[in-house]
């Protein structure tokens, strides 16, 4: 859900948090009602001595300090290492934690695609997304829209992120409706045999690992 | 094609609005509310659990739920779930949001 | 918590259930028939927890995999090949093979 979702919570990444002064974008325009009603909770719960200021602009930063480039770390080295890719698709928690990423409670799934399947990520009830490995979840995600359509149209909503898939493949829609996390793990692109890590991880966008589309350099036939 | 729905929040199949597939950059306040929901929701604190904060935006009503955005939805719960439990009054925060409104001005 | 009812490859049909506040089965596969893809492992209750119990003890969860064309017999030439979909074990009933 939303995640509302859980990050699994303090015992994790802290050691991957940079530290630096950090400003959160300004809010634009006059203050709405519920924005309103968010600084008023926010400084109430601060009197009560129940959360402090700090501790939310640290929360910011850790927020902020998670991108996908951690899941793009993880895809890369599951095509560079076929015994590591087979412990990830066996057991994406445990996969996760030899590289330092920590997801508990949350257990992860990863999902293969291949040459017969494409497999693309959903939570129709509410935002459920592997937060710990892509950071917050991309506005579209959470939207009325993707969640309505995904799973009765995916090739059409693929469509409209430029995806043309072929239409040979197989898709299997994930909904993440409990305590389930997913990750694709794309196709490799071919002619990329003498990429280094760095390179592989650099085809890897947040979106192909959704699976909306896929990696830089694929071609789609 | 489902008639069956378990609420607002259940829209498998519902709308035919192409994706928007841009995205705004988060707004501080967005942040802010995000922060709020972890450490209010923390082992430390545990004032509420997750399936509280859901069955809450799931509680505020199609209308409300249609005409808000994601993270005012967050708001908007999380307000509910405060009063309920009588970590803030309704009173007192009424009060705070109108002197948050005027401090604006 | 108890031992788990079903294993990869069996078919269950999800059952309706209404009247319950926060539930996290949603209503496009109420009613419908799946086959149990694996066992995820034992999660507290999200409908009882909802409302301030503990969700104890957990129950087991399953991802069920299911036919868009079945699930979406009307629009079947653009449905999702497959949906996958976890569902909590007492959301789940038994189907006898009709072969």
């Amino acid at each position: 859900m939303t995640s509302e979702d859980n990050y699994s919570d303090n015992n994790v990444v802290s050691k991957q948090v940079h530290k630096h002064d950090h400003t959160p974008p300004a809010d634009q325009g006059p203050v709405t009602q519920v924005q309103a009603i968010q600084i008023a909770m926010q400084e109430l719960l601060i009197e009560k001595g129940l959360v402090c200021a700090e501790e939310i602009r640290e929360t910011v930063e850790l927020i902020d300090s998670i991108t996908p480039s951690r899941g793009a770390e993880v895809v890369a080295r599951a095509w560079l290492d076929p015994e590591f890719k087979s412990r990830l698709l066996h057991n994406g928690t445990a996969a996760c934690l030899e590289m330092g990423i920590d997801l508990r409670p949350t257990p992860l799934v990863v999902v293969e695609n291949t040459s017969l399947i494409h497999n693309i990520v959903v939570c129709t009830l509410c935002s459920c997304y592997p937060r710990m490995l892509l950071g917050l979840p991309p506005d579209w995600y959470k939207s009325t829209a993707y969640r309505s359509r995904i799973i009765i149209e995916p090739r059409v909503v693929l469509l409209e992120f430029g995806t043309n898939l072929n239409p040979e493949l197989s898709i299997r829609v994930h909904d993440s409706t409990a305590d389930m996390r997913y990750l694709v793990l794309p196709q490799r692109p071919n002619n990329t045999e003498n990429f280094s890590v760095n390179q592989l991880t650099e085809l890897v966008t947040r979106d192909c690992m959704i699976g909306v589309t896929l990696p830089k350099n694929s071609v789609t036939s | 094609m489902s008639a069956k729905r378990i609420g607002p929040h259940d829209v498998a199949g519902s709308v035919v609005d192409p994706v928007d597939t841009t995205a705004h950059e988060l707004a501080g306040w967005e942040k802010r509310i995000d922060a709020l929901y972890k450490l209010l929701a923390d082992e430390k604190r545990c004032l509420f659990v997750v399936d509280e904060f859901r069955l809450a935006i799931e509680s505020l009503g199609p209308d409300v739920y249609n005409t808000h955005s994601y993270y005012e939805r967050w708001v908007l719960a999380i307000r509910d779930i405060l009063i309920k439990k009588q970590i803030i009054t309704s009173d007192e925060l009424s009060q705070r949001v109108v002197d948050v409104l005027d401090r604006e001005v | 918590m108890t031992a788990q009812r079903f294993t990869n490859g069996d078919r269950v049909k999800v059952a309706e259930i209404t009247g319950r506040r926060h539930v996290r089965t949603p209503g496009y596969i109420q009613g419908r028939h799946g086959v149990i893809e694996r066992f995820c492992g034992y999660f507290p209750n999200p409908e009882e927890r909802s409302i301030g119990l503990t969700g104890l003890p957990k129950i087991a969860l399953y991802r069920v995999r299911f036919s868009g064309a079945d699930l979406f017999k009307e629009l079947s030439s653009a449905v999702a090949d497959s949906i996958d979909v976890e569902v909590f074990e007492h959301w789940l009933r038994e189907v006898e093979d009709d072969i």
